[in-house]
């Protein structure tokens, strides 16, 4: 049943009938409001085939989901591998126990995290993008890249932190060194922990790398765009262009849920698992 | 740098404009977002359906799609032609953070035990009195560092509205990088300060706050 089931009763008789003039009336004002962008469109001449012709020739259906899902979905995948390391560095540099090396680290983390990420992306761009230099498609990984590793730093640093102490002492115990314990004992649980959080990260990344927009890179955004431009379809692009983020984006979410079920199993997620499912990370107040 | 100096009432300026933003999109999404957690758990299914479907949609689009939808598309069909920037941001950051705020509050109320909502229904309260009086009060403590978490990146993607025009401080950066090409990295920094300060100062309240219930649990 539904969680929401103890907040009231199984209703009575009365309560069904009020219950069912509510739905009435919350779907006539649903059906009402889609009636009235219906008929909006309609008056506007937003209805007619030529602004929908687009999305059905395959040639702007290969253009839609070559160049602009397959490029959004790369730079996604260079970004996530990046962050991946990024985070494992900067994530294990915050546990270090040289203060040399944990303070820097926490600086880079904390920065990263707290700037917007478009203003970071632009400010790649411009300096180092234009040119001669790494490109827009590769600005907008670099900046993916910063800001999806620090949040994943901070994954990894609450992941390796969630590791039973006593796998570590067990370790040191039977005489390894820090760096193998660090590698062979508490990275594969904190990551097989972590999982579902990294994939939820992945989520993330791929919406960001709508942010590509701001500098012309590559990608759905930026197609969508120039099909617009073209044939003067804003509202048919918007909803085309939405819903391949959305199915991308629910079938990572399904990976999720199926790496969980699988590696994990149905124990509870680790309460800081929140970091990475919260939409852009951001700063924890618990610090 | 001397150009950001000068005429760093601009800067000010910027920063203020980002900080109306995020207040009132953020007392919106407030609003607007208890209401559709409230519904997501409320005893209408149709209701309930309704902020499921809305949340997963809103979740799964880019931030900037719906910038697009709201400054672009939905003027081809008559909308927001006439509406200020200001608003429009506001609207864009409230349809796609309310969604965030929607599931922190469910998430809240499902942590509330389930004997106390028992009770209250034992005792013959309506399910707006069980939640308003006993659910919401004490999901608050769950709910609230979620809730700034989510507040916390809703500031920081307000920087998506300079792309749209509006020259909060991303924009402003975006101003002073193109016309001072030597000093990027010195004016990218005194920017990313700006936005740090915010964030950490956001985060300091919140936590201090939570220090303060904690004492009274």
């Amino acid at each position: 049943m539904s969680s929401g089931n103890v907040l009231f009763d199984a209703p009575g008789p009365r309560t069904i009938a009020r219950h069912r003039i509510y739905s009435v009336a919350a779907w006539v004002v649903l059906v009402l409001a889609i009636l009235l962008v219906v008929k909006r469109m309609n008056d506007e001449g937003e209805l007619v085939y030529d602004k929908w012709e687009p999305f059905l020739t395959p040639d702007y259906i290969r253009v839609l989901l070559v160049d602009g899902l397959w490029q959004t979905v790369q730079a996604a995948v260079f970004a996530i591998l990046g962050a991946v390391v990024f985070g494992l560095v900067f994530g294990i540099g915050k546990l270090s126990e040289h203060a040399w090396l944990r303070w820097p680290s926490w600086a880079v983390v904390e920065f990263f995290r707290a700037v917007p990420l478009l203003l970071l992306i632009i400010f790649i761009f411009f300096t180092y993008g234009t040119g001669d230099g790494i490109g827009s498609f590769w600005s907008l990984v670099l900046g993916l890249l910063l800001y999806n590793g620090s949040v994943l730093a901070e994954v990894f640093r609450a992941g390796i932190n969630a590791v039973p102490k006593g796998q570590a002492e067990a370790a040191y115990a039977i005489g390894m060194r820090k760096s193998q314990v660090m590698v062979t004992v508490l990275l594969p649980q904190a990551v097989k922990i972590m999982l579902p959080a990294i994939i939820s990260q992945m989520v993330v990344a791929l919406k960001d790398t709508s942010l590509g927009y701001a500098i012309l890179a590559p990608g759905l955004t930026r197609i969508g765009k120039s099909i617009y431009g073209e044939f003067g379809n804003q509202f048919q692009t918007v909803i085309v262009v939405a819903s391949l983020y959305i199915a991308v984006n629910l079938l990572l979410t399904w990976l999720a849920t199926w790496v969980q079920k699988r590696f994990v199993g149905e124990k509870k997620m680790l309460s800081v698992s929140m970091v990475g499912e919260q939409d852009q990370g951001s700063t924890q107040p618990t610090r | 740098m001397d150009d950001v100096i000068n005429n760093f009432d601009l800067v000010l300026k910027a920063f203020w404009l980002t900080i109306q933003l995020t207040v009132l999109s953020g007392l919106a999404s407030l609003f607007l977002g208890t209401l559709l957690g409230a519904l997501r758990v409320g005893p209408i299914s149709v209701l309930r359906q309704f902020a499921s479907i809305y949340v997963s949609v809103v979740r799964n689009t880019p931030l900037l799609v719906i910038f697009i939808f709201v400054f672009i598309a939905a003027p081809t069909l008559g909308w927001f032609i006439e509406t200020p920037f200001l608003l429009k941001g506001v609207i864009t950051m409230t349809i796609y953070t309310s969604a965030f705020v929607c599931e922190n509050v469910r998430s809240g109320v499902n942590s509330v035990a389930l004997g106390q909502a028992e009770a209250a229904r034992a005792i013959g309260l309506t399910f707006t009195q069980v939640m308003s009086q006993i659910i919401l009060p004490q999901s608050f403590r769950a709910i609230v560092p979620p809730l700034v978490s989510t507040l916390i990146a809703m500031t920081k993607n307000t920087s998506i509205a300079a792309v749209f025009g509006l020259m909060e401080a991303t924009g402003r950066m975006r101003y002073f990088t193109n016309n001072n090409a030597d000093d990027r990295p010195l004016i990218f920094l005194t920017f990313a300060l700006g936005y740090v300060i915010i964030v950490e100062l956001m985060s300091f309240g919140a936590s201090r706050l939570e220090r303060r219930w904690q004492v009274a649990r």
